[in-house]
């Protein structure tokens, strides 16, 4: 890639990426709520959420808590241009852990103990998916001996054949990632099962706001490295994308939220069975 | 090369004025200037004009082996006293066993073999002997305040700090020595007296308690030193030499002939117990009763390093070998285990210590790998953890100096009560396990040689690094939650400690920015110099780790936007605040105080379980390891 199109690349991602991810949280709504036999609000209803939230007042506890937030929206949308400009996975990973930290750090700042509570089931989710992921990439780099972004992406072979436990574990850390349950111990979306509202319990106004959009970003990296199992077939790439997603709000809706330690032992359990196993499988048998 | 064995003998010369002239100002002026001299020697030794790769340095066999063979016994016969006064029976039998394999390796190869090359120096062992001169330093200087207030604090325990002093500078003379031998004997030599300083430093304190725990520390490393001694006599005995270079050559030669593997099996063992790898960890964490600066020098930024040093001289013969297979899984299990069980500590320095296990763990997994690539990624990991972990002990050294506590949780609000102490422990976290910081470069090379090598120990690194993952912010936020107001208070440590803590903060963070220059001047030249081929980070990958690093060293900026426009209010507490954060109103009308705990999951990740299963897997591989070298 030319330096002129890593830079266009990196614009577009900045700017498409929040748009893509508000509108599929506005589908999420959507369809959670015909799940749920509601109607549910107009597909924009996040965008318009985040517009109010900017004039609100800002409110904290401690002073430099929002510090923290602001650190932990620049992180992600650092880690969705390394993503998208086609840079190294592993960073790209590491870049979103750096962010999550950030995010977990600010609940710990706010000194609440909702939100204290919320910081470390945050934690417990984090320990529980990250083996998966870095899986994920080690898996990736069997098949296509590469870690870079771009060349995974353009590796004739369809990942998931190779792949499939690796993909299948994947998915299931996307409940993780975008805190669905049954894997929502940290901050639910749905307010029947939550405790006040964990990690972001002490966030409001403009530092609220930057929270979703900063998940929006999230979601479209996810969904992103979703498709790079079918990067082969653009077309086959953008169904399983939707595909998952539809799967993630189903299983969100389907399944109330557990424990940790069955948050954990799941996560661990996946990686380890699926995970670890289809790497013994691609490396014993390249 | 006269210079290496200046700086092996300056130590000794200043340990000795050290122990005799017990003044206050005298210990002082001594400490600070052979501080500042052994650390600017052992970085002159980098500079081209006095350093060759490979340097090598002659004497008359003659005279020299006798009195390397007496100070061996010198030793031996201290050790086994030791036992036999404390009635500790191993302990002396040990020494005899000891003794006997050097008297033996003497008799039947007396002027046989010839040592050609006594000591020797290649860019590892140089920047093995920077980390030790720098790191040393800083520590010998805060230990100058620290053991001060140490004693003010504690009447209870006997003042003995010439003889403190004294053992800090054998110790690092004996370091050097360490680094700079070829001839395996002398190695064992200073091998052996690192072991003394470090059991005559943990039993410091003369209690009970301490002295078990030194006798433990003894006992262990004992043992070790026996296969060093049975690994000498093996190779006199099969290949005609005692030299270290020797056996790496036959080793990379013959692509792990008996020949060498039996004596790199015999000195990988020496090493794991050492670096208190499973089942010898326990000596590591009973280590932990000494004062902290011996923590910091011996027990995590440099002897331990003695033990991963020799597992990475062997990678070349351990490479694509069974029992090289065997010292990775080692590894790979004890950073495992190590990682998961420091989620259980509250104590913060046994925290450090089983990170410490762990991340020791780790460069045992790339020496048994032994490529090119995890060569290159355990040389990485000594060089950052050195320097990180030894900043870490003496912050919470100094937290315990002021606290008289180490538990984590009462750490809650240090951010006001002690701000600068603060934000250097929360650099050393960083500095373990966060991007772009140092042990996540790191880590990330591991992976990187894992994935071309064998990707079952991926497993292990992956799921350790997360476990690290949650102990390390736990850490993190128990420092920056603020629920009851302390006051403000930093007085009562002493500058000298402040130098130290603050060049090792800087440097910690400097590291990040200098390492691609270490890496090509000193670790990639010796990796090619073996392998004949060398990896690194790609100049885009470290392009964009620096941007990050520039990114994180923004955030202190928003201190100054610190009085901006938000409203300050309670955190919520059920509806129930009593106009303050941390009161409320329970359910009988009456007024409870909230308290917040990290979660800390014994029940799952606790110490005796996963110590045990670790130590009986490790033991179990130990014995696969010599079955098949054998």
């Amino acid at each position: 890639m030319s330096p002129l199109e890593t830079v266009l690349l990196a614009v577009a991602a900045i700017v498409a990426a929040p748009f893509a991810g508000g509108l599929l949280a506005g589908i999420d709504r959507k369809l959670s709520a015909r799940m749920q036999s509601r109607w549910g609000p107009p597909l924009l209803q996040p965008f318009y959420d985040v517009r109010k939230l900017f004039r609100k007042e800002t409110i904290v506890v401690r002073r430099s808590q929002n510090f923290y937030i602001y650190f932990f929206f620049v992180f992600m949308v650092f880690t969705t241009v390394l993503f998208f400009t086609g840079g190294d996975i592993l960073l790209t990973i590491f870049a979103l852990t750096l962010a999550s930290i950030f995010l977990v750090l600010a609940a710990y700042k706010a000194s609440s103990p909702y939100s204290f509570i919320g910081a470390e089931r945050e934690l417990i989710l984090m320990m529980a998916y990250e083996p998966m992921v870095l899986l994920a990439a080690v898996g990736m780099y069997l098949v296509t001996r590469s870690f870079i972004v771009v060349d995974i992406a353009r590796s004739p072979q369809l990942l998931v054949l190779s792949l499939p436990g690796l993909f299948i574990g994947f998915v299931v850390t996307l409940l993780f990632k975008m805190r669905k349950s049954p894997f929502d111990i940290s901050a639910s979306h749905h307010a029947h099962q939550e405790i006040v509202r964990g990690i972001t319990t002490e966030f409001s106004g403009r530092t609220l706001a930057f929270i979703e959009i900063a998940h929006w970003y999230e979601t479209t990296v996810v969904l992103g490295m979703v498709a790079l199992f079918f990067a082969a077939l653009p077309w086959l790439a953008a169904v399983a994308a939707a595909c998952v997603f539809f799967l993630v709000i189903l299983v969100d809706n389907v399944f109330a939220r557990v424990k940790w330690r069955l948050a954990l032992a799941s996560g661990w359990i996946i990686a380890a069975a699926l995970g670890v196993g289809n790497i013994l499988v691609v490396f014993f048998l390249r | 090369m006269t210079a290496h064995a200046l700086l092996i003998a300056f130590p000794l010369a200043i340990a000795i004025p050290l122990l005799v002239f017990r003044s206050r100002a005298v210990t002082n002026v001594l400490v600070i200037t052979a501080a500042v001299l052994i650390a600017a020697g052992s970085l002159g030794l980098l500079l081209p004009q006095t350093s060759v790769l490979s340097a090598s340095f002659q004497v008359p066999a003659e005279y020299l082996d006798w009195t390397l063979l007496g100070l061996e016994l010198a030793v031996a016969a201290f050790i086994f006293f030791l036992g036999v006064r404390h009635l500790r029976h191993l302990v002396s039998f040990l020494a005899l066993l000891q003794a006997g394999l050097a008297v033996a390796t003497e008799i039947l190869f007396r002027g046989r073999i010839e040592v050609v090359t006594l000591l020797a120096a290649d860019k590892f062992s140089l920047m093995m002997a920077g980390i030790v001169g720098i790191v040393g330093g800083f520590i010998a200087v805060y230990s100058l305040g620290y053991m001060k207030a140490y004693h003010e604090h504690h009447r209870e325990y006997r003042d003995r700090q010439p003889l403190f002093f004294f053992l800090l500078f054998l110790f690092l003379s004996a370091m050097f020595g360490v680094f700079f031998s070829n001839s395996l004997p002398l190695l064992l030599l200073f091998w052996e007296i690192t072991t003394l300083c470090s059991f005559l430093l943990i039993g410091y304190n003369g209690t009970a308690e301490s002295r078990g725990r030194a006798f433990l520390a003894l006992t262990l490393n004992l043992l070790g030193g026996l296969a060093f001694a049975g690994a000498i006599l093996f190779l006199a005995f099969t290949a005609g030499t005692v030299e270290l270079d020797r056996l790496i050559a036959m080793g990379a030669a013959g692509g792990g002939l008996g020949a060498a593997l039996i004596p790199a099996a015999l000195l990988a063992f020496a090493g794991m117990t050492k670096s208190a790898q499973m089942p010898f960890s326990s000596w590591l964490l009973g280590a932990m009763v000494a004062p902290t600066p011996v923590s910091a020098l011996l027990h995590s930024s440099t002897m331990v390093k003695a033990g991963v040093y020799l597992v990475l001289r062997l990678a070349p013969v351990l490479r694509g070998t069974i029992p090289g297979t065997m010292v990775a899984l080692i590894g790979g299990i004890t950073f495992l285990a190590g990682s998961l069980i420091a989620i259980s500590q509250s104590d913060a320095k046994r925290v450090l210590a089983w990170s410490t296990i762990a991340n020791l763990g780790l460069i045992v997994l790339c020496g048994g790998i032994g490529t090119y690539e995890a060569l290159w990624a355990g040389i990485l990991l000594i060089l950052f953890h050195a320097v990180t972990k030894a900043l870490l002990f003496l912050c919470v050294g100094t937290f315990e100096q002021k606290t008289n506590t180490r538990d984590i949780e009462s750490m809650s609000g240090l951010i006001v009560a002690m701000p600068k102490l603060s934000i250097m422990i929360q650099i050393g976290i960083a500095g373990m396990f966060l991007a772009p910081f140092g042990m996540l470069v790191s880590k990330w090379a591991v992976l990187r040689a894992l994935v071309d090598s064998n990707p079952l120990l991926v497993v292990f690194v992956v799921f350790g690094s997360s476990a690290t993952l949650f102990f390390w912010v736990k850490w993190m936020g128990k420092l920056l939650e603020v629920t009851k107001v302390r006051p403000a208070d930093e007085t009562g440590i002493a500058v000298r400690q402040w130098v130290a803590l603050s060049a090792l903060s800087v440097l910690s963070v400097g590291l990040v920015g200098f390492y691609p220059l270490i890496s090509a001047q000193l670790i990639e030249p010796y990796v090619r110099s073996i392998y004949g081929m060398v990896t690194t980070i790609s100049q885009g990958n470290l392009i964009i780790m620096s941007i990050m690093l520039g990114m994180v060293a923004l955030f202190p900026v928003t201190f100054f936007v610190y009085q901006r426009k938000v409203r300050v209010v309670d955190a919520y507490l059920g509806g129930g605040n009593m106009d303050s954060s941390v009161l409320f109103q329970g359910a009988g009308g009456q007024v409870k105080s909230m308290e917040m705990r990290n979660y800390y999951l014994a029940h799952l990740f606790g110490e005796k379980r996963l110590s045990l299963a670790g130590g009986i897997a490790c033991a179990a591989l130990i014995f696969v390891m010599f079955g098949v070298a054998l």
